[in-house]
């Protein structure tokens, strides 16, 4: 029983990189994940990555902030200690604009830092999981499930033929920095 | 990627030609509906209005192009000839506005004020009424006198004047060294385009509001001020530029033309009518803002005006049209990058405009009771309308749609965000 779980070819360059994936999905090979130290553009469309449901996130969490500085602001300024100031009825709605935009910028902008974090496993602390160091620095990589896809010689060759500087064959999918 | 025709060349010709022919004429015969019917006050306030957007759409034109170059952005370099188009109508934008304000300066009306009988000039009655200034005159204003220093009428036309002149050459020599790379190719005209525009900005940025306090301001000029006032005016310059060369690229790309460009182009400018939306809202609101806190009478009496029963529902709707259309319509990212949702919401924007301008001249012209929506608003729109597409389609039917030897064109035709 061969016991690969991951192939990963290595790139020194992204051309070449998007080469083999297209000669991979050629072959019918499916992709489990491709990873780079810089973006990539038209990697997502290639890669058949669905979009990004953060700026669904970023929305509620501004519609949240804008509803609770208003709230806020009500309460403090006409129902529990109504001032006068400079003459202005108490629930002077102007006033109220810049602090409830301020407020949906803050609830949007934290609120999509930890909904990204959340989504991505993210926190102090954690030991970061990575399947190829360098791919972190100057190398890119594309990973094969070796479990849903047989042939593992013919995934070498055609990693190899699309210009791979390594080829990886992995028994743990995940390597450490500890 | 399909091959690219480096000479296509815009056809002016057709239903554009014919439509906006028709256009200007639809504008003359309002012009003269409204003088013959006596309303030439309010006709000569829509003329300054819509003189003053055509200018003001033309200038939006250089600046995009100067800022692209000041930047060195290579995206828009493929779109670039839409802007460069608006560039070269600016000098006869120039001279209409030049024209009109002239004219209506040195042109009267009578009204009856107190039992007697006076001669109004048509634009800028408050401080070019003659006497308005002399004291012990019937018609002697002390705020104006005060402000006179500035405020005369040789001082003011000499402003105006040199401020278009200037642009209006920046605009021209931009679009000179465009051309002039097509043929020669290499670097010496993108560098010279650079300096200019770095040259251009500055100037733009000092005078631009100097302009709109003289233009439109000073309509108002008995009491009203406000610092902010040509920076507001900047942002509607800016974003109701942007939301036209968007119109102009996906009308152009539709009708067959300029088939590199691509949605990303779409969601770039699409970016940035959504984003200058809301840095107009923010002055306009900042404005607001600090004159409601402040509430000095100077400064209330704008709002006072624009709060009559007369102008309060066009007041909320420009807020309506400018800022919760396009931030609603254009927040998802594939609005912006649907040509459809694109262009209707910059028709939306631009019709705002049209009625933020209107909100700025009417109440300091014709008044509360001479406000009007009607034949001659409507009429003077769209001669204006047809008197820029006539002009900005001629321009841009000269040079091919490409400026094929653009240093970023290659970065532009493969864009992609």
């Amino acid at each position: 029983m061969n016991s690969t779980k991951y192939i990963l070819g290595i790139f020194d360059d992204p051309d070449d990189m998007m080469k083999g994936i297209d000669n991979l999905k050629e072959k019918g090979i499916s992709i489990y994940d491709v990873f780079t130290p810089m973006p990539i553009h038209g990697i997502e469309n290639k890669l058949g990555i669905k979009e990004s449901r953060l700026p669904i996130a970023a929305f509620i969490f501004g519609c949240t902030g804008c509803t609770v500085a208003f709230c806020m602001l009500y309460y403090m300024l006409v129902h529990d200690w109504p001032m006068n100031i400079g003459g202005k009825p108490h629930f002077a709605v102007p006033d109220f604009v810049p602090i409830c935009f301020e407020w949906t910028v803050l609830f949007s902008s934290f609120g999509m830092v930890f909904t990204y974090f959340y989504s991505n496993h993210l926190f102090p602390g954690r030991t970061p999981r990575v399947m190829d160091l360098r791919a972190t620095d100057d190398r890119f990589v594309i990973a094969i499930n070796a479990k849903t896809n047989y042939d593992h010689n013919q995934i070498d060759s055609v990693l190899k033929s699309a210009g791979a500087v390594e080829i990886k064959h992995n028994d743990r999918k995940y390597i450490s920095y500890e | 990627m399909k091959a690219i025709n480096y000479d296509q060349q815009f056809e002016f010709s057709g239903k554009a030609k014919t439509y906006s022919l028709i256009a200007i004429a639809i504008g003359l015969l309002a012009i003269l509906f409204g003088l013959l019917t006596g309303q030439t006050e309010r006709i000569f306030a829509n003329l300054l209005l819509m003189s003053y957007y055509f200018a003001c759409v033309c200038m939006a034109g250089v600046l995009f192009c100067a800022i692209q170059y000041v930047s060195q952005a290579g995206w828009s370099s493929s779109i670039l000839r839409v802007p460069q188009a608006f560039a070269k109508v600016l000098p006869y934008a120039s001279l209409f506005l030049i024209a009109i304000i002239t004219i209506g300066l040195f042109t009267n009306h009578s009204v009856i004020e107190e039992g007697k009988k006076i001669f109004e000039p048509n634009l800028y009655a408050q401080w070019a009424t003659k006497g308005v200034t002399i004291k012990g005159s019937g018609t002697y204003n002390a705020e104006v006198a005060a402000k006179a220093g500035y405020l005369n009428i040789p001082f003011f036309l000499a402003r105006l004047v040199i401020f278009l002149i200037l642009y209006s050459i920046i605009g021209l020599m931009l679009v000179k060294y465009s051309r002039k790379e097509d043929e020669l190719g290499g670097m010496s005209n993108y560098n010279k385009s650079f300096g200019i525009s770095a040259v251009f900005l500055a100037i733009f940025g000092f005078t631009y509001p100097v302009f709109a306090f003289d233009a439109i301001m000073s309509l108002e000029a008995h009491y009203y001020f406000s610092t902010l006032f040509g920076w507001y005016n900047f942002a509607a310059m800016w974003v109701s530029g942007l939301a036209l060369i968007a119109l102009v690229v996906i009308i152009l790309r539709q009708n067959g033309y300029m088939d590199w460009v691509t949605e990303n182009h779409l969601h770039d400018m699409g970016k940035l009518v959504f984003a200058f939306s809301i840095f107009w809202t923010y002055l306009w609101f900042a404005q607001l803002l600090l004159t409601y806190y402040a509430n000095i009478p100077e400064e209330t009496v704008y709002y006072y005006e624009r709060w009559e029963p007369e102008f309060k529902p066009w007041f909320w709707l420009n807020i309506v049209l400018n800022f919760c259309s396009p931030v609603l319509l254009l927040m998802s990212r594939d609005a912006k990058r649907a040509p459809t949702v694109l262009k209707y919401v910059c028709i939306v924007v631009l019709c705002g405009h049209w009625l933020d301008y209107y909100l700025m001249v009417m109440p300091g012209t014709v008044g509360a009771e001479g406000r009007g929506f009607g034949v001659e608003e409507v009429g003077i729109a769209l001669g204006f309308v047809g008197l820029f597409t006539f002009l900005m389609l001629n321009a841009l039917s000269k040079v091919s749609l490409i400026p094929k030897k653009h240093p970023f064109l290659e970065e532009s035709l493969n864009h992609h965000i």
